[in-house]
């Protein structure tokens, strides 16, 4: 900022203006709106893992976490989505080399992994409500269901967005608004991989011990 | 616990005509004259050939002063509705002795002081607070727009979507019966199977989405875009408190979301959550819900802490008292606010260390606001104070607030709390520091900075009647119902035994009366204002001698706030200029970056409103529908790059010249 | 228990003052929260009174104060001292964070203090100031369950039960166990004892005595419906032996309250005439804050513990397969085949008194989370 000398009393050293101003850079705060927007997002799961924590125990009688989880299924979901963060790393790193093809290709194998995701998310819910195992029978599997789906929510809208910017950097480019499109997704779909960790540990891992 | 068997029509839901309030005289009463009223004011926009500007010029513009503008306008029409509740609540408590059943039965009357808690929190003091911030913050800290103005539109309508929802179910349908935070399982759809509270979820969670986007907002712009100078501790107060309220917008809001959300699953798709049964937790709700509630008190007062420290320092020609002090209170209530929740309800039987515990802190929060209120103190010692009506307000705030202070700590000792918890004392309490506290930094607010937004003072004589209806109606409406808590007398009752309370609910129900006509007065001041304005007119953007930036350009501000953005030195940025003799730049002007209007925002509330009454009536098609389109329009907005553009260097030139002109003949 | 000195002190300091403002604010109106007739609400009258004598010590001098700098610093009184760049002074900064804080730091003591004796759940020592309760003395058991719209009080040591009218024996300590049968009530009688929430499937407890004979007034104060305006009941503070009286009357009222009339009378209805059950089906309140008074429903408490076996036995069973108790689930409430007696008498808790027992209804906070996550295992 080079001020000039709208100054006080021949005081040539105080500037009250900013007389050769620039435009600022757009979007100079969308990362940070979106990290903020995030962090309220966390809260939300935040409240969702602590309502399965007070209710997590009450199977009114019904089936438990043991008798339900599969583990090695969950493990293979858990498995898709930490892959499609690396994916998605590796989008990034393509996008910073300015490769918009290779961008797309990871985008696309990232979407696959995702929608993988959901489909044995799917599986194992139809499951379970075949097993007569529905968010109905008890506070632990409404909670159980919610949870889970509340993140499986996110990762659909997540995949949405991705199809959509997938078609807007065809048309446009790795223009600068898509390329900070692209990193606030990527901040959205590690942080939903960082949720299901959490999901994975407290819900499924946690319990199969109990 | 599933939904009760309701049929349902495949095209209008559970919607039947027996579902419109035909045989209700009051509702259709109103009804007519809402409806007149609305043809009229369609009518007269028609024949004047207003839409299009209205179009164009305030739905769809991101121009934060105009956004702040129609929030303030949708605050005022709301307070109409919430305050018409009040009346009829007092109405119907002054006549309802002697066997008398009153002129509303309980259908009528549980519904009406649900509403009035709602409307009056979530589509009144909301709308107010986050107007006030939105028309001030970027002028305060020297921006030109927030930082996602398209964003600040859609929040707006989002909000005045919601309220739209609330309004519908006066006409259609029913409004919840369950008291403003819907406990379950009061509220679960085993016992209010209506429509009822699925219109309270969602006004609530429509509206919701529009603050929390607004706090996300105005979080970035007042961390990203504070003029070149401004550090944090140079701020102006107002500032200060409104970054703290987004801070705990964004750290509440979720949390209704997430309670509201739970709520709604166990009434749609049959959880488990808050039922009595099958491991269902009902004090989860009540604890969650509260998370979100007591932050949401602060939400609502900090702004106007702000105000009045701005109010203070200003009419008294002063540097605030204690600047540092005042930003740690702030900073500290911001944080202290989150461990009180559970003073809400120390009658459900928590331990007694446990209602110490939050009893104590909530003790604790009054050390800063009592540090506060000696500074505004101290700000008016040895200052030369001008009693104009923003500092009227700010003195009456003063007064009124102690005690709400005193009476609210009282309640915060939990065995003095068991015998006035849910009683009338409480009641007064709680409109005690939002009337005293809220109303009054509102309309302290209203009249400080009106000039700036129109370039034209408020009429002080009407706002004075008003003011003094206000401040005198609040304490006969309000202290009848301290001392009836003292009696023993509980809230949310319709009818009463004991003939001898009587005379205190006639009481207050003048006292409300005395409100009425400060309200009427307000509008006349309003109007008289408009009709007077260029007697009234403010030329020099200055008219009460402030402090900070806003006070820096002319009133009403250009579209682009600064024409050159000010550089800041000290915490009283504008006063600081004229003691060391700033000269306005007159010449130099450059072309000036910004965004550009969007029919998005308005659009996508618009769908939400659909999806919304679609699922409060289970028209299923109405849902999927609107939420494809609502999907659909956000993606085809996502494809439109062009948000931007200049305003030509010399369209600044010459607003900015006429501005030059203006100051010289002021000179 | 023997008053705490300094309690005491305090008692005697702030007596001129609450004479005074009973005296007050007595004048018009019958202000039964400042003037009741149960020990506890009287203690706890003391506490509000208390509270309030401390915040008036600041709130008075602030109010003045405004008063007169709003006065004395008027713009048309140009003699004033004007200094519009005077904005610090630690001396002042310290006295205006540090008077308060001493404020809070006394007023804090005083609600720890007090909150720990008239813990709701903390059984009655003593009848009014200076007597205590005599050691043999048992007190007065009342379970009150909140209907939708009425009260059902029973009183187990007699066997009785009524609907909208209460009473006790003066002097004679009484312990409440509360629950509700559909929505969140709350359960106050203001010449007794401060209130506490009714809660459907919760049990929560009150002790309190009432020391004059009188007709007095007690109402549901959380809002539950529509019929929760007349949700009101007599409650008489009676001597020894209108009591007995009492009792004796409603032993002659004839009727029993079992499962069938207790389902009956759960139904809604507004403001309902008193009702007399001269027998009450043994565990019929056990059964009320257990949802199973229904024939064949399972009861919560049996359920919690069903689950929380699931959960003990996950833990013995590690690696072999995991069997549902019983080889299949537990049955939904309402279609067991097998009707299931109701635990209610089961001794659970039957060593414990008073403040130890364990809560059912312990909610609330972070502390709310684990106390009910455990509840299964009381």
């Amino acid at each position: 900022m080079s001020a000039d000398t709208m100054t006080a009393n021949g005081d040539a050293q105080i500037a009250f203006y900013d007389l050769d101003e620039h435009d600022h850079p757009e979007g100079g705060s969308t990362l940070l709106g979106f990290w903020i927007y995030l962090m309220s997002d966390c809260l939300i799961f935040a409240m969702l893992f602590a309502t399965y924590g007070v209710l997590g125990h009450s199977y009114a009688g019904g089936p438990g976490p043991r008798q339900l989880f599969e583990l090695p299924l969950v493990a293979l979901n858990t498995a898709m989505l930490l892959f499609s963060s690396i994916t998605y790393g590796f989008a990034m790193l393509a996008m910073n080399q300015n490769k918009a093809g290779q961008t797309q290709l990871w985008l696309f194998v990232t979407a696959l992994f995702g929608i993988a995701f959901l489909t044995i998310e799917l599986t194992e819910f139809a499951s379970l409500i075949h097993e007569g195992a529905t968010p109905q029978r008890s506070a632990f599997l409404s909670s159980f269901f919610t949870l889970v789906g509340t993140h499986g929510l996110h990762v659909t809208f997540g995949l949405i967005w991705l199809f959509t910017l997938m078609v807007q950097i065809a048309t446009k480019g790795l223009i600068p608004a898509n390329r900070r499109r692209l990193m606030c997704l990527s901040l959205f779909w590690h942080f939903l991989d960082v949720i299901w960790i959490g999901v994975f540990t407290f819900v499924y891992l946690m319990g199969m011990l109990r | 616990m599933s939904p009760q068997f309701v049929p349902i029509s495949p095209i209008f839901g559970r919607f039947t005509i027996a579902s419109l309030p035909l045989q209700e005289p009051i509702v259709v009463g109103t009804f007519c004259a809402v409806a007149l009223g609305g043809i009229a004011l369609v009518a007269a926009l028609t024949w004047f050939k207003l839409w299009g500007y209205l179009w164009k010029e305030w739905f769809t513009s991101v121009d934060h002063k105009k956004i702040g503008v129609m929030y303030m306008v949708l605050g005022l029409v709301m307070l109409l509705r919430g305050f018409s509740d009040a009346i009829m609540m007092r109405a119907q408590q002054a006549i309802a002795f002697h066997g008398s059943e009153g002129y509303l039965n309980a259908h009528h009357y549980d519904q009406v002081f649900t509403a009035h808690g709602v409307i009056m929190i979530f589509f009144v003091a909301m709308p107010f607070v986050t107007g006030l911030m939105n028309f001030v913050v970027p002028l305060q800290i020297g921006a030109r727009d927030v930082s996602f103005p398209f964003l600040n539109n859609f929040s707006f309508w989002m909000t005045a979507g919601g309220a739209v929802i609330v309004m519908m179910s006066l006409f259609v349908g029913e409004f919840a019966r369950t008291g403003w935070l819907a406990y379950p399982p009061l509220s679960g759809v085993a016992y209010s199977p209506g429509v009822g509270v699925d219109y309270y979820i969602w006004a609530l969670q429509v509206a919701g989405v529009g603050t929390l986007l607004s706090g996300v907002n105005l979080i970035a712009t007042i961390v990203k875009l504070r003029a070149p100078g401004m550090t944090l501790m140079r701020m102006p107060i107002f500032t200060w408190t409104a970054l703290c309220t987004n801070i705990l917008i964004v750290a509440a809001f979720p949390v209704l979301t997430a309670v509201l959300a739970l709520l709604s699953l166990d009434r749609y798709v049959g959880t488990d959550f808050f039922t009595n049964t099958l491991g269902g937790n009902p004090m989860m709700y009540v604890n969650l819900i509260w998370i979100w509630g007591h932050p949401e008190v602060y939400i609502l007062i900090l702004p106007l802490f702000g105000v009045f420290s701005e109010v203070t320092s200003t009419f008294s020609g002063k540097r605030l008292f204690g600047y540092s002090s005042m930003v740690y209170a702030t900073v500290v209530i911001t944080i202290l606010s989150y461990l009180v929740w559970l003073h809400h309800f120390f009658t459900m039987g928590s331990g007694a260390s446990v209602n110490s515990f939050f009893g104590i802190t909530t003790m604790v929060i009054s050390i800063p606001t009592g540090a506060k209120l000696f500074n505004w103190l101290f700000t008016m010692y040895r200052g030369r104070i001008r009693f104009d009506l923003p500092m009227l307000w700010t003195v009456a705030f003063m007064v009124t607030f102690v005690i709400g202070g005193m009476t609210g700590v009282m309640l915060a000792v939990p065995p003095a709390d068991f015998v006035l918890h849910n009683s009338l004392f409480l009641i007064a309490h709680f409109h005690n520091v939002i009337i005293g506290g809220v109303v009054f930094g509102v309309f302290a607010a209203i009249n400080f900075w009106f000039p700036k937004a129109f370039g034209f003072r408020l009429d002080p004589f009407w706002g004075k009647i008003s003011f003094v209806c206000w401040v005198s109606g609040f304490w006969v409406a309000f202290t009848p119902l301290y001392i009836m808590g003292l009696m023993g007398v509980t809230r949310r009752l319709r009818t009463f035994d004991d003939p001898s309370l009587q005379i205190w609910f006639i009481i207050a129900a003048f006292g409300a009366v005395l409100i009425a006509i400060g309200i009427g007065a307000l509008l006349i001041q309003i109007a008289v204002s408009i009709l007077n304005r260029d007697k009234l007119r403010d030329t020099t953007g200055d008219p009460w001698h402030g402090r900070t930036l806003e006070w820096s350009t002319s009133s009403p501000p250009p579209e682009y706030n600064f024409a050159f953005t000010p550089i800041v030195h000290d915490t009283d940025a504008w006063w600081d200029m004229q003691e060391r003799g700033a000269v306005r730049p007159t010449s130099g002007f450059k072309a000036i970056h910004m965004p550009r209007s969007t029919w998005a925002g308005i659009v996508l509330a618009g769908l939400s409103v659909a999806l919304g009454v679609a699922m409060i009536w289970y028209v299923w098609w109405l849902a999927i529908a609107s939420f494809v389109a609502l999907l659909g329009v956000a993606i085809f907005h996502t494809f439109n790059y062009k948000r931007d553009y200049h305003i030509p260097a010399e369209d600044v030139t010459r607003v900015e010249n006429e501005r030059t002109r203006q100051l010289a003949a002021e000179a | 228990m023997p008053e705490s000195a300094s309690t005491l002190r305090v008692r005697t300091m702030m007596r001129p003052f609450m004479i005074l403002a009973t005296s007050l604010l007595l004048g018009g109106c019958n202000m039964v929260v400042l003037n009741p007739a149960g020990d506890v609400a009287a203690q706890q009258r003391d506490l509000l009174i208390i509270a309030t004598v401390l915040m008036l010590l600041i709130i008075v001098p602030v109010i003045a104060m405004i008063a007169l700098f709003a006065w004395r610093y008027r713009a048309s009184n140009t003699d004033a001292n004007y200094q519009p760049n005077w904005d610090h002074s630690t001396q002042l900064e310290l006295l205006i964070w540090s008077a308060p804080l001493l404020i809070i730091i006394c007023l804090g003591a005083v609600t720890w203090v007090g909150t720990h004796l008239l813990d709701p759940y903390r059984p009655i020592e003593r009848t009014v100031a200076g007597k205590p309760v005599a050691p043999g003395v048992k007190p007065l058991e009342v379970e009150v369950v909140a209907l939708d719209w009425k009260w059902l009080f029973i009183y187990p040591e007699y066997g009785f039960a009524t609907v909208n009218e209460l009473a006790a024996p003066v002097d004679r300590p009484i312990a409440f166990k509360i629950t509700a049968s559909s929505v969140m009530n709350a359960f106050y009688v203001p010449a007794l004892a401060g209130m506490i929430y009714a809660m459907p499937s919760m049990e929560t407890r009150l002790h309190a005595v009432i020391n004059k004979p009188g007709d007095y007034t007690g109402m549901s104060a959380n809002y539950s419906g529509a019929g929760f305006s007349g949700m009101h009941f007599h409650f008489y503070g009676m001597t020894d032996k209108d009591f007995a009286g009492w009792v004796a009357r409603n032993k002659a009222a004839g009727g029993t309250l079992d499962r069938a009339a207790y389902l009956q009378l759960e139904r809604p209805s507004e403001h309902v005439p008193v009702q007399r059950f001269a027998a009450v089906e043994p565990g019929l309140f056990r059964a009320a804050v257990n949802f199973c008074v229904k024939p064949g429903s399972v009861c919560t408490d049996a359920m919690m513990r069903t689950d929380a076996a699931r959960d003990s036995q996950s833990n013995a069973n590690e690696h072999g397969p995991m069997p549902m108790p019983g080889g299949h689930p537990m049955p939904m409430p309402g279609h067991s085949p097998v009707p299931q007696p109701s635990p209610a008498a089961k001794p659970d808790t039957a060593g414990l008194t008073g403040a130890d027992l364990p809560r059912r209804a312990a909610p609330s906070a972070g502390v709310a989370l684990a106390a009910t996550a455990s509840q299964p295992r009381l």
